[in-house]
């Protein structure tokens, strides 16, 4: 295992294979998030980036290899997962980012200064009170930035952080995950956005249920491999064969030969 | 009728069952509706119905067994809609049904063994006590076992309040920081059951749905945030209690009915007067603000 200028690697992939009643979303994927790193992930619709970050967040079970965490890791659903009718204000929803310290009885009234600066941090100061179904899409997002904020964990996982979220906001977005970057905490996003990835993550990993490539953006993007994440077909194949790939499991580190690996070129 | 306030409260005065009744349906009203607030945020109106279908058989059960005894029929009642209820969770993980689909199935399945069950033994008398309860005939170990529950209860949400509110908004994020979102959930559909198996006592096992999300409902045209709705679902269903049963005594009406019919009507009247978006509310609109 190596470590990185940051500390040891917080996620490694060994023949990861993810998915959904045995259909893999995620084939045969080996690699290593490094500390450190912001790493943005990459592919067309049903290219398995939601479902790899909700395997690093240990949400669903693994088909085969395994996924290697070391610390805790913050992770931001796409915004449609969470209730907003539920009768909660903003002060409760980003102040539940503080679970880890506050748990399920102690009070939050200590955290009070926090939360309040992780709001106004995200511009959100004077929100406090609101009831998280009044707020617009772009305010919504704040506010789970700010529970990310508050999380404090050395390790986000954001999945598609920007869709439907207007260019100021995701301005003030970007920059709070690039002070993230200059911290040293490893952030990992699904993004559509080509060229917002080419302009603030330098290290990418393109996907299309295979690993199409994992390394610095400008060789990721190119042309050829968008092209090849394109041509790989998105549709599931009720009749497809059983993988005759090698197995991985449990602890077992083995070599994959026929699919080849996509480890990085270097750490971004 | 010249002193209502008077009709109002002389039941209670003159009579010890009455009383009784009251003090059974007031316990009832302080921990029945804040598991309904929940129910219908989560959008899970009408999974309580089902349960109280699927407590049926249970009770049925514990009727054969010991007659007309209120503990037998108790823990029957909560084996059976623990049993439905676990099973519908355990089924839906394990296959890809959804959770209400099964829980309908299971329901079915518990409600028509229990009807069966009871007419293999009991007269037409004894079906009409299990679907309509009998809140004048409460004795003390009644009023022990529903003081109990609400005390349970209040004290359960109490506890898992926290985790339950975030299983309500961002179960996904709950199960990321804490691993108590599973225990929490059944926790949650025990209070269910054991609250309508308290209702089922007073109020028959098809009308103590009632008193769980009339009010639970109700409240939701008074008040916005969650600390303001518990307190005022309480408030209508002991107004209910008070007034179904001052009703019933008054004009001769079974009690059961009467309450969950005065908790309809304070429903009524919510829909059309509350401020929560209340049709009077939407009929005179104020001109809207500048910002």
């Amino acid at each position: 295992m190596s470590a990185g200028p940051h500390g040891p690697d917080p996620i490694r992939l060994v023949g990861l294979t993810l998915g959904y009643d045995r259909h893999p979303a995620i084939h045969h994927l080996d690699g290593t998030v490094r500390a450190g790193d912001l790493l943005a992930l990459v592919g067309p619709n049903g290219a398995g980036k939601s479902t790899l970050l909700k395997g690093m967040v240990g949400e669903i079970p693994c088909l085969d290899g395994r996924i290697e965490r070391s610390g805790a890791i913050a992770y931001m659903p796409q915004a449609d997962e969470i209730d907003r009718s539920f009768p909660l204000s903003v002060l409760d929803l980003a102040g539940m980012g503080r679970w880890r310290r506050a748990g399920a009885w102690r009070s939050l009234t200590r955290h009070r200064d926090s939360i309040g600066v992780a709001l106004a941090t995200v511009g959100l100061d004077g929100f406090e009170e609101r009831p998280i179904g009044t707020l617009s899409g772009g305010q919504f997002r704040r506010a789970l930035f700010a529970r990310l904020i508050l999380q404090d964990c050395p390790v986000i996982l954001l999945d598609e952080p920007f869709t439907g979220i207007d260019a100021r906001t995701v301005e003030d977005l970007l920059a709070l995950i690039r002070t993230w970057h200059e911290e040293g905490r490893t952030v990992v996003a699904a993004l559509h956005d080509l060229a917002q990835v080419r302009a603030h993550f330098p290290a990418t990993l393109l996907l299309a249920r295979e690993p199409i490539a994992w390394g610095p953006t400008t060789r990721v993007l190119t042309a050829e491999n968008l092209a090849r994440a394109r041509n790989l077909s998105e549709a599931w194949d009720e009749g497809a064969p059983v993988c005759a790939g090698p197995r991985v499991s449990g602890a077992r580190a083995h070599d994959h030969g026929a699919h080849g690996h996509h480890h990085h070129e270097d750490a971004a | 009728m010249i002193d209502p306030f008077g009709s109002l409260v002389a039941p209670f005065v003159e009579f010890g069952f009455m009383r009784r009744a009251l003090a059974g349906c007031l316990a009832l009203s302080v921990s029945a509706p804040p598991v309904g607030v929940f129910l219908t945020l989560r959008r899970m109106s009408l999974m309580s119905d089902a349960m109280s279908h699927a407590i049926l058989p249970g009770a049925a059960v514990g009727f054969l067994v010991a007659g007309l005894s209120l503990p037998a029929m108790t823990l029957g009642g909560l084996v059976a809609g623990l049993a439905v209820a676990l099973l519908a969770g355990a089924v839906t993980r394990a296959t890809t049904v959804r959770e209400d689909a099964n829980l309908a199935a299971f329901y079915l399945i518990s409600l028509a063994a229990g009807v069966l069950l009871v007419s293999l033994r009991g007269s037409q008398i004894d079906l009409m006590h299990f679907l309509f309860g009998s809140v004048l005939a409460l004795d003390d170990a009644a009023l022990w076992l529903l003081g109990g529950i609400s005390t349970l209860t209040l004290v359960a949400l109490a506890v898992i309040y926290r985790p339950l509110v975030m299983e309500c908004v961002d179960p996904l994020f709950l199960r990321t920081v804490s691993r108590s979102g599973g225990p929490v959930h059944l926790a949650f559909l025990a209070l269910v059951v054991i609250n309508l198996v308290g209702g089922f006592q007073a109020l028959g096992t098809l009308l103590a749905v009632g008193l769980m999300l009339l009010p639970a409902v109700a409240a939701r045209f008074w008040a916005r945030d969650l600390g303001r709705l518990i307190p005022v679902s309480m408030l209508i269903a002991a107004l209910s209690s008070v007034s179904g049963l001052s009703l019933s005594y008054q004009f001769d009406l079974p009690s059961g009915p009467a309450i969950v019919l005065a908790a309809g009507a304070l429903y009524l009247a919510s829909m059309l007067a509350g401020p929560r978006g209340g049709l009077l509310r939407r009929l005179v609109r104020p001109r809207h603000l500048e910002a």
